[in-house]
Order: structure tokens, then C-alpha cells, then sequence
């Protein structure tokens, strides 16, 4: 398959050079704006961006394949990623965990089967104060409670089913 | 006590000014602290820096002006600055308020520490799961550059300055500053071995300043208010307010500023109103996750670097986490053991092997098979990561280990003996 950048991705990607003296420096931001345009950061778009920059594909996969946040493989459009971490926990993080897999039926590192919504345990999100949090795509949810997700999801199913 | 003498500084916020603005920013004494330092020699502010007894506010309180004096003379490559946004240490939430809400303090900060250290590209990483921190911090930038305070010749002083936000990709490590500078770079964020120290060699080979958020805010509370104020709200070797975060069973979880060394009881039931539901105490965490627990008989002490140190524990970030009578401490162990198991970054041995085999003996406690010697091993790991790694997340991930086995051993037998807690 060939994929190539949009025009607005490429007028970004040179912006970005600018900012390094090295080509590699580049490198993590061209790659999350390559999620963004392509979803996630399959061979192809490794491939696409090492072309791209004039780097080593073995480069580009060394720096995609070390963050969590460059998803080697396909999230849900909703990507619901609850904390799991000690100042949630201590807030309920559990029954939070427990009220999205009832509703959607999918466990952490799942999928639902329209694609819609993905499930995913995470560490602290610097949100400790109003704990349990969760962040769902680039949004925060803030003291939770279980029927608060409940909605916060029929929300969201209502923009995915709208797009 | 009375909580309420104080005016916080750092803490601005309030819901009819939206410090997001330039215009509200410069309506409340904003950009001042900039005019002030650039009109003094860059010695001269490194040493007001140095008067005012800053302490680096990411964890570890190394003195500020110290760390920029480290910076060489001579040298043939660009000196950089980078802002510590990273802000991952679970129980820590401060730095997220001045991205989120008030950006300006921050980079004011960053132009004062970048004309000090004589540098001309600097770099705010900001931890990625940020957006919105990540989509104010680039407008205010952009704002700054329209107005000169940014670019070519800032207000006609001869210094110019570029500023770039560096999103992160999600990895706590990179939080550790040579880890921070690999993220940069480009490359994974692993580590790198000290000496040399990132002031002398750091990104792209330039010497290199990286300074945590909450310091940058201080930095240019001190020119903004005077050495000699900033001193005299803290302590004299430990200067300035801080921003403690107070989270978990306390009435009112959230952002306290206070001066530095404010008794720590105080902040737990002044501040932050005690502990919920009228429980008792069981636990409290002092700085962020790494730092060792204290029992509610030893927390009637002063909270700044030394004092907490002095009691056996770290002030840290200053994220306390609090925990009533009814909490399962193994539980919380096991979120401990997880996510330092899951962050560390494998390149050493101790710290890679140590952190998984803590964490694989947790998850065998809590399913309720623990055995009688599965405390002492664990012990046994966590003190043979102390001091054998290349970074301190070996450390971060065995102290507080070593703190609440040591400290609540009963109760990690009795769970052991009963596989469960008895509550
Ligand atoms: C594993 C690890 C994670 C860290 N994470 C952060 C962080 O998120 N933010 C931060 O400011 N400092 C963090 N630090 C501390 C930095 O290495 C460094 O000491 C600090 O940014 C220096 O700034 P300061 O002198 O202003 O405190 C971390 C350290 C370690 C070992
Ligand atoms: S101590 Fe752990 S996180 Fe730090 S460099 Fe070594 S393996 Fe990586
Ligand atoms: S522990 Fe959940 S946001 Fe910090």
C-alpha cells in the first residue's frame, strides 16, 4: 500500500526540522503526527516517515516501537484509558475499570468489535487531586464515578455513531 | 492554624481572570520579572538565583543556581535549556496547573534561565498525554513572539531567544533528565550514564540545562518579588513556596501552595481537611510514588528537602498521598510494584530483572498464594537494585518497597497467612 503525508502534514514536518540541528530530532513528532493522519504506526508509516526524514527504517522503528503513545497496532476511535495508579485506586479506580468493561463488554487491551471503543489500564495522569481520572483520545474525565462513565460513553457512542 | 494568612503566588488562578491571555497576564505584573533580569549581567542573575536558595522542584532540590553556574565558559557547541514537563511521578499534579492554566510564569522562567546560561534555543517537553497543556503552552508562545518578548533581540536587550514545545510519546523515564534529552533527540528515552552531567555535555552535545516546571515558575517569582522575598517565604537553605499536592482519603484532595517547610500534619489536616469520613490514618506518602511511606507517628515534620530526608523519606515532587485505616496496603504495593516494572526501561540488569520479579511476586500475594519467605526475598531484590543502576527510577522502584515491608510487615504477613486483607 502507499501512503504519503497530506499537505498540511508536510508543511508541519518541515516546520519541525527546523527546530533540531539533527534530522533524527525531527523524528517523535513526525511520528505523532503520523498517527494522527494514519491512525496508528503500522511498517508502512515507519517506513513512509524514514523515508521521509532520510533516516534508517532501523531507527525509526527503535524510537516508534519505545513509547506507549505510538500504537503499534489499531485503537478504538474511542481510546478510553482509565489510571490505575495508587491515588485512583484509593478513589475507586476498580469499580471505574469494572463499570466500562459492563457497558461495552471488552476487557483491558480490547477492542469492541465495531472499532468503537478500546480499553486501556494506565499509569498516573497527573490528575491525582481529582481522582479516578480517565482520558479518553486527548480529553480528561475527572472525578468519576461509575454512573458518570456510563454516560460519558452513550455520549461518546452518540458523536461516533453522528461522524 | 490558620491556613488562610497566606496569598498564594504561584497558585494565581482564579475563575474571572484567564491567565491564558498575555493581555491578563501583563495586566497582573506579568512579563516584569524578564525586564528586571534583562537589565542585569547573566552572572548577576545566576547569582541572585543562588541568593535566593532555589531548590529544583522535579524531586530531587538541587540548588538552581548551582546547577546553571555548572554551565562552561567556553564551549564550542549551543547551550540549551529544557523545561521538565514530563511530570509522571503518580501523586504529582502541579506541574499540569501551570500548563493548563497559567503558561506564562513558566516560559518567563525559561527566558531568565536561558539568558542566564547564554542560551538561544530552548525546549519545553511536556509530557504527551498533555493536549491541552501541550495546545496552551504553544499559544502562549506564539503570543510571546507576537508582542517580542520572543525571536530576535527581546526588547531590544541583544538577546534572542526561540522557545519549541517537545511533545513527549509515553514513557515516565523520560521524565529523568538524560532520558528527556535521548526523547529529544529523537531516539528512545533511555538514560545515559553521569558523568558527564548534562550542564557540561547534554543535547546534541551543547551543555545543557533541564529545569522542572514549578522551578521555572520560581525562577521568575524571584526577580518579580526580589531575592531577599523569595528567601524569606521558605527556609534559608531551601528558599520559596512550594506547591504541595495533597490526593487520596483526605477531605479535600488537590493543590496547596504554602511556604517550603510547612509541617506536614498540617497539610494533611489544615489544608487539606483530614482524613474523610472521620477514619483514622494508616499511611502517607510524602513526594510522589518513590518515596518511602511514614507511619501517622512520623509525620509532625517540616516538609523541605532536608527535613523529609532527615525522617527517612524524600520530599520528592511534594505529591502526598494519603491513606485512611481501611486501605489494603498489599493492594497498593502491587500498584507500585506494576508501574515500576512497566517503566523501566530494561537497559540494566538490577533494575530490569529486579523490578519484573517484585512485581511477579506481588501479583502471586495478591491472587493469594504468598508464601512465608516471599517478604524477605522481595527485600532481598529491592536492596540489590539500591545503587547498581544507571538511573534512579532503580532506586525510585526499590525504596518504597523496602518502606512498606519494613515499615507494615505485619500486615504483609497477615495477608499472606489470611490471602487477603481482613477488612
Ligand atoms: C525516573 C525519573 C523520572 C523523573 N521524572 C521527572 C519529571 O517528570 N519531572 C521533573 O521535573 N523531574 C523528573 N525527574 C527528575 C529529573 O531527572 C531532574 O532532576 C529534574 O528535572 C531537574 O529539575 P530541577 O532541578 O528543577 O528539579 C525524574 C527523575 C527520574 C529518575
Ligand atoms: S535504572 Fe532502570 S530505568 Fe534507569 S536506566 Fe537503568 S534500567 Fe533504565
Ligand atoms: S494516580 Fe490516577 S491520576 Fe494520579
Amino acid at each position: 500500500m502507499t501512503i504519503a503525508f497530506s499537505e498540511e502534514a508536510e508543511a508541519k514536518i518541515k516546520e519541525y526540522e527546523k527546530r533540531y540541528p539533527t534530522k533524527r530530532g525531527a523524528l517523535i513528532p513526525v511520528l505523532k503526527l503520523a498517527q494522527k493522519e494514519f491512525g496508528y504506526i503500522s511498517q508502512d508509516v515507519m517506513r513512509l516517515v524514514a523515508e521521509r526524514l532520510g533516516l534508517p527504517e532501523s531507527a525509526v522503528i527503535n524510537t516508534a516501537t519505545f513509547y506507549t503513545m505510538l500504537y503499534k497496532e489499531p485503537v478504538g476511535k474511542f481510546h478510553i484509558q482509565v489510571c490505575t495508579n495508587v491515588s485512583c485506586y484509593l478513589n475507586g479506580s476498580d469499580m471505574i475499570v469494572d463499570a466500562v468493561r459492563e457497558k461495552l463488554g471488552i476487557n483491558m487491551g480490547e477492542t469492541t468489535p465495531d472499532g468503537m471503543f478500546s480499553l486501556e489500564g494506565v499509569q498516573c495522569l497527573a490528575a491525582c487531586g481529582n481522582a479516578p481520572a480517565m482520558q479518553v483520545n486527548e480529553d480528561y474525565y475527572e472525578s468519576l464515578t461509575p454512573e458518570k462513565v456510563v454516560k460519558i460513553i452513550d455520549e461518546l457512542k452518540q458523536k461516533g455513531g453522528d461522524q | 492554624m490558620n491556613t488562610s494568612q497566606y496569598t498564594p503566588v504561584l497558585l494565581r488562578s482564579r475563575p474571572d481572570r484567564d491567565y491564558k491571555k498575555l493581555d491578563t497576564h501583563l495586566a497582573y505584573g506579568g512579563m516584569r520579572a524578564v525586564r528586571r533580569a534583562l537589565r542585569m549581567k547573566p552572572e548577576e542573575v545566576v547569582e541572585t538565583v543562588k541568593k535566593a536558595s532555589l531548590r529544583g522542584r522535579g524531586g530531587a532540590g538541587f540548588p538552581t543556581g548551582m546547577k546553571w553556574s555548572f554551565v562552561p565558559k567556553r564551549h564550542d557547541k549551543p547551550v540549551y535549556v529544557t523545561v521538565n514537563a514530563d511530570e509522571g511521578e503518580p501523586g504529582t499534579f502541579k506541574d499540569r496547573y501551570f500548563l493548563e492554566n497559567d503558561p506564562f510564569p513558566v516560559l518567563e522562567g525559561t527566558i531568565i534561565t536561558s539568558y542566564a546560561v547564554g542560551c538561544h534555543t530552548a525546549y519545553i517537553y511536556i509530557r504527551g498525554e498533555f493536549f491541552k497543556g501541550i495546545r496552551v503552552m504553544e499559544d502562549a508562545i506564539k503570543q510571546l513572539y507576537k508582542r517580542g518578548y520572543l525571536g530576535k533581540n527581546i526588547l531590544g536587550s541583544g538577546f534572542s531567544l526561540d522557545i519549541y514545545v517537545q511533545p513527549g510519546a509515553g514513557a515516565y523515564v523520560c521524565g529523568e533528565e538524560t532520558g528527556l534529552l535521548e526523547s529529544i533527540e529523537g531516539k528512545p528515552g533511555r538514560p545515559r550514564n553521569k558523568p558527564p552531567f548534562p550542564a557540561v555535555v547534554g543535547l546534541f552535545g551543547g551543555p545543557t540545562i533541564i529545569n522542572n516546571v514549578e522551578t521555572m515558575a520560581d525562577v521568575r517569582l524571584i526577580f518579580d518579588l526580589g531575592a531577599e522575598k523569595f528567601l524569606s517565604m521558605g527556609l534559608p537553605k531551601d528558599g520559596g513556596p512550594k506547591i504541595y499536592g495533597i490526593s487520596g482519603h483526605v477531605v479535600k484532595p488537590g493543590l496547596y501552595e504554602a511556604p517550603m517547610g510547612t509541617n506536614l500534619k498540617s497539610l494533611i489536616y489544615d489544608y487539606a481537611g483530614g482524613i474523610r469520613n472521620g477514619k483514622q490514618l494508616k499511611a502517607v506518602i510524602p513526594g510522589g510514588l518513590s518515596t518511602p511511606v511514614l507511619k501517622p507517628d512520623e509525620i509532625d515534620i517540616s516538609m523541605d528537602f532536608d527535613s523529609v530526608r532527615a525522617a527517612g523519606s524524600m520530599m520528592g515532587s511534594g505529591g502526598i498521598i494519603v491513606m485512611d485505616e481501611d486501605t489494603c496496603l498489599p493492594e497498593v504495593l502491587k500498584r507500585v510494584t506494576a508501574f515500576y516494572h512497566h517503566e523501566s526501561c530494561g537497559q540494566c540488569t538490577p533494575c530490569r530483572e529486579g523490578t519484573s520479579w517484585m512485581d511477579r511476586i506481588m501479583d502471586k500475594i495478591i491472587a493469594g498464594k504468598g508464601e512465608k519467605g516471599d517478604i524477605d526475598q522481595m527485600l532481598r531484590v529491592a536492596k540489590q537494585i539500591m545503587g547498581k543502576t544507571i538511573c534512579a527510577l532503580g532506586d525510585a522502584a526499590a525504596m518504597p518497597v523496602i518502606g512498606f515491608l519494613t515499615k507494615y510487615r505485619e500486615e504483609f504477613e497477615a495477608y499472606i497467612e489470611n490471602g487477603g486483607c481482613s477488612h
